[in-house]
């Protein structure tokens, strides 16, 4: 990375039967991102997730089993941990976030002097629209978690992150497995932690394969799963986040 | 009172099913002791059927027999809230052995790729 001369830059993709759309998000990150390392996280595939991210100069975590997006992550982020990588950058492996943005986003952790920087859709860039009962709870995530991290976010389940040394060894030790517990408890850790949390405006692009729902079940689903996720972050007991062991 | 008999004869049993278990180290102590103290009460109501009604009246239950179904369900209730602790435990152990597996494995990928293969050890 062109950021600041010799820092370690690891961008880690949880990977989960995308052996579709994996090679191309690849090929581009690579391009784009001359300098950085790249981790693919297979979790626990059933198709050729694994084979198909060894291209270029790509390590594979091979997961033997499904741990979930979370899970997948605390394992990248021991990765990183251990391998020593200044910067953690965590992409989604279909190919909705632009490499063009990795740059910005690992500036800003300078920039702003934030341990934690997170790639934001709604903030004034892009085309990303959501609407009904999922616009209205993350509006309320949105809200809360801002108070929480003494900052304005507003794209909180966004999977876009950057995370320096201090955060890395963070999320190596504690990284929630549950659903939505990746993007917003993930958030309520870090903060808890003494992490500075910020957000710079991305835009976001279509999904490369598959499709997002727009069932409105699901989205009540989302609702109260996200808002019980979220209390349940905030009422735990604080843990001694210094000092971890990895 | 022959039902009594009936009881008593299951918990008997029950015991008994559970000493084989713990001896064939099919579970373990620390699961089989609530069961085993569970039916050694059961054994022990079904023995002298008066105490129930004696601790139904103490607490306030007409019926005896809604005295031993509501603790029943208790007991049951709770044995379900320790299985689901002790699976979230399972969890986590499993989530933290699948990640060292996997990085131990990538370890090994790289060892493999530097290492020189030996004369003599086939193609």
């Amino acid at each position: 990375m062109t950021v600041a001369g010799g820092t370690q830059v690891l961008v880690i993709l949880p990977a989960w039967n995308e052996e579709e759309a994996l090679p191309g998000v690849l090929d581009e990150l690579h391009a784009a991102l001359p300098d950085a390392d790249f981790l693919v996280v297979n979790d626990g595939s059933t198709d050729r997730t694994a084979t198909v991210a060894r291209r270029g100069r790509t390590k594979v975590l091979d997961l033997p089993l499904n741990l979930g997006v979370g899970g997948a992550m605390r394992a990248g982020y021991k990765f990183a941990a251990r391998a020593g990588y200044d910067v953690a950058i965590q992409l989604d492996a279909d190919g909705q976030h632009d490499p063009a943005d990795v740059e910005q986003i690992v500036a800003a952790l300078q920039t702003e002097g934030a341990n934690v920087v997170i790639g934001a859709r709604f903030a004034g860039e892009g085309v990303y629209k959501v609407r009904g009962p999922r616009r209205w709870a993350m509006r309320v995530l949105s809200s809360t978690l801002s108070l929480v991290t003494k900052t304005r976010l507003t794209d909180t389940t966004s999977g876009f992150k950057a995370c320096d040394r201090r955060a890395i060894a963070v999320f190596a030790a504690d990284y929630p497995a549950e659903y939505l517990g990746d993007t917003i408890e993930a958030l309520v850790i870090a903060s808890r932690a003494g992490l500075v949390v910020r957000q710079v405006p991305v835009h976001m692009r279509p999904r490369a394969g598959g499709t997002a729902s727009h069932n409105p079940f699901k989205a009540a689903l989302f609702l109260s799963q996200a808002v019980f996720a979220l209390a349940i972050a905030l009422s735990r007991p604080r843990r001694a986040a210094e000092g971890v062991t990895l | 009172m022959s039902g009594y008999y009936f009881a008593l004869a299951c918990c008997i049993g029950l015991v008994f099913f559970l000493v084989v278990l713990l001896r064939r180290q099919r579970m373990r102590e620390k699961y089989a002791l609530m069961w085993i103290v569970v039916s050694v009460t059961v054994c022990i109501l079904g023995a002298f059927p008066g105490v129930v009604g004696d601790i139904a009246r103490t607490v306030g239950v007409e019926t005896p027999s809604n005295l031993l179904f509501a603790l029943a369900l208790l007991v049951l209730l709770g044995v379900s809230i320790q299985l689901s602790v002790e699976i979230t435990e399972l969890e986590e152990e499993s989530r933290t052995l699948t990640e060292e597996v996997a990085l131990l494995r990538y370890d090994v990928e790289q060892l493999a790729a530097v290492m020189v293969p030996h004369p003599g050890d086939g193609e």
